[in-house]
């Protein structure tokens, strides 16, 4: 895979902001001093030093090619699944359904999606693994929470696997005038989508006050969500050069994938508070699990995906 | 060259575990420092002590040494080359009729060696409904023996969903090893008092656990 100029334009760019953001982090560090601590502080600090990983992770698997950007999101998949199904009902009789659905479904769907079959990995969890997986569990015999076991295992390959399949699969999109430059859609939609999170945090510290659903997530506030969606959009039309779309498909397509991720934070929170759990996982320092990090993206990239492929693509 | 091949080895099973459970250690009342510690957890696995190795600190793990049973860890090459070359572990066994040692012995040179150990009080696997099996004589008989070595209790949660008993493919889930807080001794307290005490020191550790995650 070649690197474009767009591509180092918005590596600089996000180079810069990271710069920035970890001298404020380090300068607020010092402020306070080695006597005090402040858990705010510690937390930016941790999520600036995480940002930067990710930053180096997603350049890597860029240049790395396709496989190197499949190989990547099929890792954040079993990262979330692993997180997902460790919340969910399950008994003894799961156990072979549960071992298809890490060792099979999973690896078969990015499979699809490197040798680009559509007619398939479009339909291949919603369909073969939503009607075989709750068969091989019921041979098992085991009835209790059946319903719930089934059903709790499908929604979770929908959300980690089927998804997340569909940011590599941004890049086999045929768009004419845009060959080869595939992997920055996806550059653009992480970007979008993350840089929304969070300005719809700062909005919220800012000037938060009226949350959209108390009962889900205090923290989620009107302020937030306009401020942020509306800022972010805007930051999604100034990128419009680097995708195959105009300034205001870019500004269309921005709110949509914004407030898709908006909700897809706010459905995740329905869901940990149902389990009582405040984070999916540890594995990201300052960032809680995967889903935590990824639940925005979850919701947008499928949109994302068949807008641009209804519109755009030729394929 | 075989001790290269043990470390290669012992890595690989520590990527192993981690791929797939992700295990990530807490310490509750009390510190990771290099302390000689007896270390006592719940045991529904194989791979329990493995967990505890994974989140040990590796200048602490390389001090640390899991008591096993030499009737599972002795019965094949295989089995053999990871429990004493890769864990370096006191293989004890568990049928006295067919036994040349007492297991105790090899326990308390192992302490007096300055070792580090990780012990499974319920003696087995616990597959049943059971939170807990009976604890067994030989934690009581060790802490009486060498009373100033910690008494850790670990709570290690989730592995028994990610490998039950029975099953060849384990599944990946997150799983934690929690410690507590060492247990005292007290060189006047009958066995069962404190077979009770250590089994419950277990409990509420585990119930710490279930209140942060749920």
């Amino acid at each position: 895979m070649t690197v474009h100029a767009e591509f180092i334009t918005l590596l600089i760019g996000i180079i810069a902001v990271l710069v920035a953001a970890s001298a404020v982090g380090f300068v607020l560090k010092q402020k306070i001093g080695q006597g005090g601590a402040s858990p705010t502080v510690e937390n930016l600090n941790a999520r600036i030093t995480a940002w930067w990983g990710m930053v180096i992770l997603l350049s890597i698997a860029f240049l790395a090619g396709r496989g190197g950007v499949i190989m990547l999101f099929a890792f954040c998949s079993f990262a979330a699944l692993r997180e997902f199904l460790t919340l969910t009902t399950k008994s003894r009789a799961d156990h072979w359904s549960l071992a298809a659905a890490f060792f099979v479904v999973l690896p078969a769907q990015y499979w699809l999606i490197w040798i680009d079959w559509y007619g398939l990995y479009s339909i291949f969890i919603p369909v073969y693994a939503f009607l075989l997986l709750p068969i091989v569990a019921s041979l098992r015999g085991d009835t209790q929470d059946f319903l719930i076991r089934t059903s709790e295992t499908q929604y979770g390959l929908m959300i980690s696997v089927f998804c997340v399949s569909h940011v590599p699969a941004l890049l086999y999109l045929d768009i004419p005038g845009y060959e080869g430059k595939n992997v920055l859609l996806i550059a653009y939609l992480v970007v979008v989508v993350q840089i929304s999170d969070v300005l719809q945090y700062v909005w919220g510290k800012l000037i938060g006050k009226h949350p959209v659903a108390p009962s889900l997530s205090p923290s989620k506030t009107w302020e937030g969500l306009i401020g942020g969606v509306l800022s972010a959009t805007l930051i999604g039309a100034c990128l419009w050069w680097m995708t195959p779309f105009t300034v205001l498909q870019s500004a269309g397509l921005s709110f949509v994938i914004t407030l898709m991720g908006f909700f897809g934070g706010l459905v995740m929170s329905a869901i940990k508070r149902d389990r009582g759990i405040k984070d999916w996982g540890h594995l990201i320092a300052g960032h809680g699990g995967f889903i935590d990090r990824l639940d925005s993206v979850i919701f947008s990239a499928p949109i994302f995906f068949h807008l641009v492929r209804f519109w755009w693509s030729l394929t | 060259m075989k001790a290269f091949m043990a470390l290669m080895t012992g890595e690989a099973i520590l990527l192993f575990a981690r791929f797939m459970t992700a295990v990530r250690g807490i310490w509750h009342g009390i510190e990771p420092v290099p302390r000689q510690r007896v270390y006592f957890a719940n045991h529904t696995s194989n791979g329990d002590f493995i967990l505890i190795w994974a989140v040990l600190p590796s200048y602490m793990r390389a001090k640390t040494r899991p008591v096993a049973a030499a009737d599972y860890w002795l019965s094949s090459k295989l089995r053999a080359f990871i429990g004493q070359e890769v864990f370096n572990a006191v293989l004890i066994d568990r049928r006295p009729e067919d036994r040349d040692h007492d297991p105790m012995e090899l326990i308390i040179n192992a302490v007096d060696e300055g070792s580090s150990l990780i012990i499974f009080p319920e003696g087995k696997r616990n597959n049943t409904e059971e939170f807990l099996l009976p604890f067994k004589a030989g934690i009581y008989n060790l802490a009486q023996a060498r009373p100033d070595v910690d008494l850790v209790p670990v709570w290690i949660e989730n592995l028994n969903s990610v490998m039950p008993k029975g099953e060849v493919i384990p599944i990946p889930l997150v799983c934690t090893v929690t410690f507590g807080e060492p247990l005292d001794v007290d060189k006047d307290e009958d066995k069962d008092a404190f077979l009770a005490r250590a089994s419950d020191a277990l409990v509420k550790l585990s119930e710490t656990v279930r209140r942060a995650s749920s």
